[in-house]
């Protein structure tokens, strides 16, 4: 697995285990802001979604945008 | 200090309330009821001679020498054996009692050699005290029939048995039975015939059940148990009150010294953690820190394929320092990282931090708590609002059930689990505490004298939070749950939506017994003890976090506790039993990459402006790599410098393929440490480190506990390790000037909220203070959310069972689940360099009996150990401790490299790695991994040392 790849599972990963919270998708991106480094975040953000399941995809989206909009 | 005895008082301390006052030799003394008359003069400084006697263990009454007279009674009473009554006078020394007593004596010593000069318990013997103190003078006996002369017992590496100098007073049987709680001991034989003996008559110590915990040692009067090291070097002549470094329970011991030797540790009776007691590797297993290995001078090397070459401190700051600065201009700041040590100090391990954040100018810090316990980080601080287990220890003694979920007390918390066994066989009367293990493996706890789990639950490996999620199905939908508990502590929405989800039939016991392999029945009956049985207490261990599902497991546990209302008094609560000595100290400390000192985010603001201000930099707000992550980054080229204090990441972390590849492409690995470790075989520079025996500063126990770590001799190597960190930061242009550690810890606490009242000074006033020390908590907080949750409303969060992606199939049928063992440590750099070898010279492979006959493997059988990771050898141990289709095996070894069959999976929250689930097939061998082969030579040529070339 490289790193990329690794990502992506990690991501799905934690959009799995957040699932039953009340508002998935914004815990999921809570969890990745908090947790992971700089780098991290701009490689699954340059990745895209591919490969990520829609609760984690829609998280990196919305950490991508709240980035751009900064 | 000079060399004091620490003081006996010869029965143990009475926790009545009640206070009864007497009269003891004309002088009024006030104690709790139920203190002997022994104890009670004792406290009033009187000294009653005694030879059975100790306060370690119950009152006996077998040596007749403590006798004294009580107004009103007939004869002469035991002063032990009789408690204190309101209104007595007793009398310790009359002409009567003198005669008595040294008619006594006389008898003890018409049986006792009468070699005192070249004996090792010289001027260290309470048999020649007791002479001395009822003056005796002479012994009219001709004794023909004695028991002198017997072979001494040298098998234990540690301790002589003499059973010569026995005076059969039975204080080592009952410190085994009572502090220790193996009952291994016994009084074999009659009259002259009585011997100690460790198991049967044909045993010896080391081939016995005994633990070597140094129990019977300490209790013995005479030098019949003496350490071998008192044998060698003579007593000692002062003593330090100091902390242990080895597991997270804790102990405090005295270092008894002579000179700047070590004579021996010695469990300290008001350390709060141990309470007198201790443990194989405590008590003895210190003789790494002299052992011929130990690197002392620093070393560089450009290449990892060149020898080391040996340099001075500061030639060895100047050269670490410019690499980094090279590294950094090179490959922008983001290049580097730093590893902090749960067995450095919390001083110590502040300052790693620091330099990373400070002086490298990124959050790429991270501590072992990593690999350990980061879920218990993450689900407490969600579900309870703080990172930490909620009890001091004193807490088991008020338990009525006691849940043990993935740990090993007895082998990896041993001076605790002796505490909890204690709970557990009841005493004086009180009926014992009910006992619940969840574990895939029989461990000792389930079964040992006088305890016997009611319910054991052994799960598939992978499956915690399946039984726990069906633990909580029971509670609530049998009606089990408090819910004005619930109502008044907890958020009430948060609950219900909870109890919903748990009391869904997909939930039941019986649904999810094909999943957990546990039977629903037994299942139920834990949940309805758990919940109805009174004060109920979890204590967990790795095999809780060391899962894909890890976190989530922690705060399931912390459901069911806040459910059933176990929390906020004593008795009760959640309590991680932490692998190192400081793994809660590192944490704390703000070792992780999100995190500062105090468990404040780096996003926030205001916590990083006290900081900036404080050390007058800017620090990055976004959080830096976690370990897995760095080793990434590195091989993707972009990490490359790793600054590692005091952890051996290649032998401790998954995936050893992995870590090495990670390593392998920095250009700059510095190891801090005792040893030449694994990691250090791709290290370009090496820093010589300390000892616990050799630095000032303190550890943080799995209770909270800040505990004094005491400078008993000076560093061979030369520095302190929090000196090592500020040469090297003062070569990287920092202006740090700490003087001792004292300073260090008043810079933690003026950072650090839950440290506010903690200084040297105030530990050396209290002993020790379990944070948060405030001014609302001046003297610390034993237990944890006693009015309210520190969050606020304790969290119920919903735990879905998600199995691991760790999957067994065709290639790789059984599941491996790892661990440790009572005489090793983590990965053995320090055990594995001690006589504790005798007891586990190798890692052994255990596999139950149908699984080894499936493939023609016996017990002590070479096999083959392999999973999609990597594989290596070692040797078959066949046992039904482990259930079909599950192996076991420690990580102690280095020639074994348990992780290279380990994987990448990790926890989902905090990305601790899977340790307790691989998939794994065995299969018989006849030798070394190609792995194995190929690492051996790697080290070998990594550790040579250049030799220097002689001047002509």
């Amino acid at each position: 697995m490289n790193t990329v790849e690794r990502l992506v599972y990690m991501a799905n990963q934690i959009a799995t285990n957040l699932a039953t919270d009340d508002a998935p998708v914004a815990a999921v991106a809570d969890h990745i802001q908090q947790f992971w480094d700089p780098r991290m975040k701009r490689l699954i953000f340059a990745h895209g979604t591919e490969g990520l399941s829609p609760v984690a995809a829609a998280a990196v989206r919305k950490l991508a945008d709240a980035q751009n909009a900064a | 200090m000079t060399y004091q005895p620490q003081k006996d008082f010869g029965t143990p301390e009475s926790r009545s309330d009640e206070a009864v006052s007497l009269t003891i030799d004309g002088r009024n003394v006030t104690v709790p009821a139920g203190t002997s008359v022994m104890r009670a003069a004792a406290e009033q400084g009187t000294s009653i001679p005694k030879l059975c006697a100790t306060d370690s263990v119950k009152s006996y009454g077998s040596c007749r020498l403590c006798l004294v007279e009580i107004d009103g009674r007939r004869g002469t009473p035991a002063s032990c054996t009789t408690p204190v009554e309101p209104g007595m006078v007793v009398r310790t020394q009359t002409p009567h009692l003198a005669k008595l007593r040294k008619g006594v004596m006389e008898l003890y010593i018409s049986d006792h050699p009468l070699d005192c000069l070249t004996c090792a318990a010289n001027g260290d013997c309470e048999l020649q005290d007791q002479a001395g103190a009822v003056g005796l003078r002479d012994v009219r006996y001709d004794v023909q029939a004695t028991h002198l002369g017997q072979e001494k017992d040298h098998s234990n590496p540690y301790f002589d048995f003499d059973p010569s100098k026995c005076i059969a007073c039975s204080r080592c049987i009952r410190a085994c039975d009572e502090v220790q709680g193996t009952l291994a001991l016994t009084m074999e034989g009659r009259g002259w015939d009585s011997k100690i003996s460790a198991g049967l008559s044909s045993d010896n110590f080391l081939g016995s059940e005994c633990v070597s915990c140094g129990a019977c040692v300490q209790a013995c009067p005479t030098a019949t148990l003496v350490e071998k090291k008192v044998v060698e070097v003579g007593t000692p002549e002062r003593s330090v009150v100091t902390t242990c470094a080895y597991c997270g329970v804790g102990c405090t011991f005295r270092a008894e010294m002579r000179g700047e030797q070590l004579v021996r540790m010695v469990p300290y009776k008001d350390g709060k953690a141990n309470r007198g007691h201790s443990c194989v590797k405590g008590r003895f297993a210190w003789g790494y820190a002299q052992h011929q290995e130990r690197i002392l001078k620093p070393m560089i090397r450009k290449s990892i394929s060149d020898p080391w070459r040996e340099v001075e401190w500061d030639e060895a700051f100047a050269y670490t320092a410019s690499e980094l600065k090279r590294i950094s201009d090179k490959y922008g700041r983001n290049a580097l990282g730093g590893i902090t040590s749960s067995r450095c100090t919390n001083e110590e391990t502040f300052l790693v931090q620091k330099l990373v954040r400070a002086g490298f100018g990124n959050n790429n810090v991270d501590t072992c708590a990593r690999v350990c316990h980061s879920p218990t980080g993450y689900g407490l601080k969600t579900t309870f609002g703080t990172s930490a287990g909620t009890q001091d220890f004193d807490s088991v003694e008020d338990s009525d059930v006691i849940l043990i979920i993935g740990a090993n007390p007895t082998d990896g918390h041993p001076v605790f689990a002796s505490r909890m066994k204690r709970r557990l066989r009841g005493q004086d009367g009180r009926q014992g505490a009910k006992l619940i293990v969840i574990d895939p493996r029989r461990t000792d706890i389930v079964r040992s004298p006088h305890i016997e789990a009611q319910h054991h639950l052994p799960l598939r490996p992978g499956t915690n939070v399946a039984v726990l999620t069906a633990m909580a199905h029971v509670i609530v939908t049998e009606g089990l749950a408090d819910e004005a508990f619930i109502r008044e502590r907890c958020d009430w929405d948060e609950y219900s939506h909870w109890a919903e989800f748990v009391s869904q039939a997909r939930n039941s016991p019986e649904n999810l017994q094909p999943v957990t392999l546990v039977d629903a029945e037994e299942l139920r009956a834990a949940a309805r003890l758990y919940a109805t049985g009174g004060n109920g207490a979890i204590y967990y261990g790795l095999g809780v976090t060391e899962h894909s599902q890890g976190s989530s497991t922690v705060m399931a546990i912390a459901n069911l506790a806040m459910a059933t209302g176990n929390i906020g008094r004593r008795g009760v609560g959640v309590n991680p039993l932490r692998g190192q000595n400081n793994v809660q100290g590192a944490c704390d400390m703000g070792s992780f990459p999100h995190e500062l000192a105090g468990y404040r985010h780096i996003s926030d603001g205001d916590a990083r402006k006290l900081f900036e201000d404080d050390w007058g930099v800017t620090l990055d707000p976004e959080p830096g790599l976690r370990i897995p992550n760095m080793l990434d980054a590195a091989v993707d080229g972009v990490f490359k410098a790793l600054y590692c204090q005091g952890e051996d990441i290649l032998q401790s972390d998954p995936n050893t393929a992995h870590v090495s590849a990670g390593l392998a492409a920095m250009e700059c690995v510095i190891v801090h440490d005792l040893f030449l470790n694994e990691t250090a075989n791709y290290a370009h520079i090496f820093l010589p480190g300390s000892t616990f025996l050799e630095k000032n500063g303190t550890f943080t126990n799995a209770e909270r506990r800040i505990q004094p770590v005491r400078k008993v001799m000076t560093p061979i190597n030369g520095l302190e390790d929090w000196e090592v960190t500020q040469r090297l930061a003062q070569a990287m242009g920092l202006d740090w000037n700490y003087s001792h550690p004292s300073e260090i810890m008043d810079e933690i606490s003026r950072l650090t909220p839950t440290f506010a009242g903690v200084s040297f000074d105030r530990l050396d006033e209290a002993g020790s203070l379990q944070w948060p020390v405030t001014a609302d908590a001046p003297d610390g907080s034993p237990i944890m959310h006693v009015d309210g949750f520190v969050r606020g409303k304790g969290k119920f969060v919903v735990t879905d069972y998600v199995p691991t992606d760790e999957k067994t199939g065709p290639r790789f049928p059984l599941l491996l689940t790892t661990g440790r063992i009572l005489s090793q440590y983590n990965v053995g750099a320090q055990t594995r360099r001690t006589e504790n070898v005798v007891w586990h010279p190798e890692d052994l492979l255990e596999i139950h009996p149908v699984d080894a006959e499936d493939r023609g493997i016996k017990s002590g059988d070479w096999v083959k150990l392999a999973s999609r990771a990597g594989e290596t050898t070692l040797r078959a141990d066949v046992t039904d401790r482990v259930a079909p289709g599950v192996v076991y095996t420690t990580f102690h070894h280095a020639v074994t490299q348990a992780n290279v069959v380990t994987t990448d999976f990790s926890d989902w929250a905090t990305n601790c790695p899977e340790y307790k689930v691989t998939a794994v097939q065995i299969s018989a061998s006849n030798g070394p991994t190609e792995w194995q082969e190929e690492y051996e030579a790697l080290s070998t040529r990594s550790r040579r040392v250049e030799t220097g070339i002689p001047a002509e």
